[in-house]
């Protein structure tokens, strides 16, 4: 899922108090999930933004909505009555979410309170870790199902750095090195002859290095 | 003189196992606490979200108490220490607002502990009493409109 962390009260004031009448508007797919913007959240942010609001002496107005899901053009009609209602929207959507809402509402100013941070999962009850950085040319299965372009620090494809200690990455020592992690993967699915393959410098082309990416299906266009 | 008169309204909410039945015990052991708490029974803390704090504070409460039972009690293993993350959570936001965060706490009470409870309480209300009202109220607290 995306992950995504919230901007601080202070930061989204600002960004909205130039309005009068603002709706929260929540999604409820991957950042319901991640619990950044989901209904929970709107009503707490909501709640935050009036009382700050109210202490700054500014007049501005919040109310609360959440959606099934804000990245997807058939779902963002649930929101219409909310948006048609107030001055601006304060989406806690992901960067999409954000988006496609512009894209949908022209003429209504669509802030993002959110900080889009990566593809992740949940590791544990509260913390979440980065898994895939999208990068259009997968290698997972050269590496047992772990990503080294990703969960590696330096992004090593052909081997470790030498630079682990414990087990644990040199660059940030709370992390697994994840070479240890692709070593002992490998090993345990019998798979080992992968890490003898010389890997060839891996195709950037389709990474977000050559700007926005666009997927076309001929078979499902109309 | 305006702290001295000031009578906050303080909400709690009481766990059902521990602090709901120590503030019963008060009452049975007639044992005083101040009556500006406005109690809330619930089945545990780790029931409550953050939302409903910052909804307490936003709706012109002047300080939130939240009763759990001891830490290692919880009837739900570790409701309690969930209600204490809540709780920390809330005075973040409330700093990152402008708010004192004094205005929520979380105490550990235990069904026995009446006398405690008596004493948290008059302890509370001379903390709030001492922040004032809460500026939320200044001009009256909003009213959130809600979108289906």
């Amino acid at each position: 899922m995306i992950v995504a962390q919230r901007k601080t009260i202070l930061d989204l004031l600002a960004i909205v108090e130039k309005h009068r009448k603002l709706v929260v508007l929540g999604c409820g797919t991957c950042v319901t999930v991640c619990l950044a913007g989901g209904q929970r959240e709107v009503s707490i942010i909501a709640s935050a933004l009036r009382m700050a609001a109210k202490l700054k002496g500014l007049p501005l107005e919040v109310s609360e909505a959440t959606i099934e899901r804000q990245c997807d053009n058939v779902f963002l009609e649930q929101a219409a009555d909310a948006v048609k209602t107030s001055d601006a929207v304060l989406s806690l959507g992901c960067g999409a979410g954000v988006q496609a809402l512009a894209e949908r509402y022209t003429g209504k100013p669509v802030y993002g309170g959110l900080n889009t941070a990566f593809i992740g999962i949940l590791e544990e009850r509260g913390v979440w870790a980065e898994k895939c950085a999208a990068c259009g040319a997968c290698v997972l299965h050269q590496y047992g199902g772990i990503c080294p372009v990703t969960r590696c620090a330096k992004h090593m494809l052909n081997g470790p750095c030498s630079g682990s200690r414990e087990d644990h990455c040199e660059v940030d020592a709370t992390r697994p090195c994840a070479w240890q992690l692709i070593h002992q993967r490998l090993k345990e699915i019998g798979q080992l002859d992968e890490l003898k393959k010389t890997k060839p410098p891996k195709n950037w082309r389709p990474s977000l290095s050559g700007g926005c990416r666009t997927i076309i299906r001929e078979d499902h266009r109309v | 003189m305006e702290t001295e008169t000031f009578q906050p309204k303080i909400l709690a909410f009481c766990c059902h196992y521990c602090a709901y039945s120590s503030a019963d015990l008060a009452g049975s052991m007639r044992i005083q606490y101040p009556p500006n708490v406005r109690i809330i029974r619930t089945p545990c803390t780790g029931r409550l979200e953050t939302e409903y704090f910052m909804k307490a504070l936003e709706n012109g409460a002047d300080g939130v108490l939240v009763a759990g039972c001891l830490e290692g009690g919880c009837h739900f293993v570790e409701g309690n220490l969930c209600a204490k993350r809540r709780v920390n959570y809330t005075r973040d936001i409330l700093v990152e607002i402008g708010l004192e965060p004094d205005r929520i706490r979380m105490v550990n009470i235990s069904a026995a502990m009446a006398r405690p409870l008596a004493d948290t309480i008059t302890d509370m209300v001379q903390t709030v009493r001492k922040l004032g009202p809460n500026p939320i109220k200044r001009n009256g607290a909003p009213q959130p409109e809600n979108h289906a």
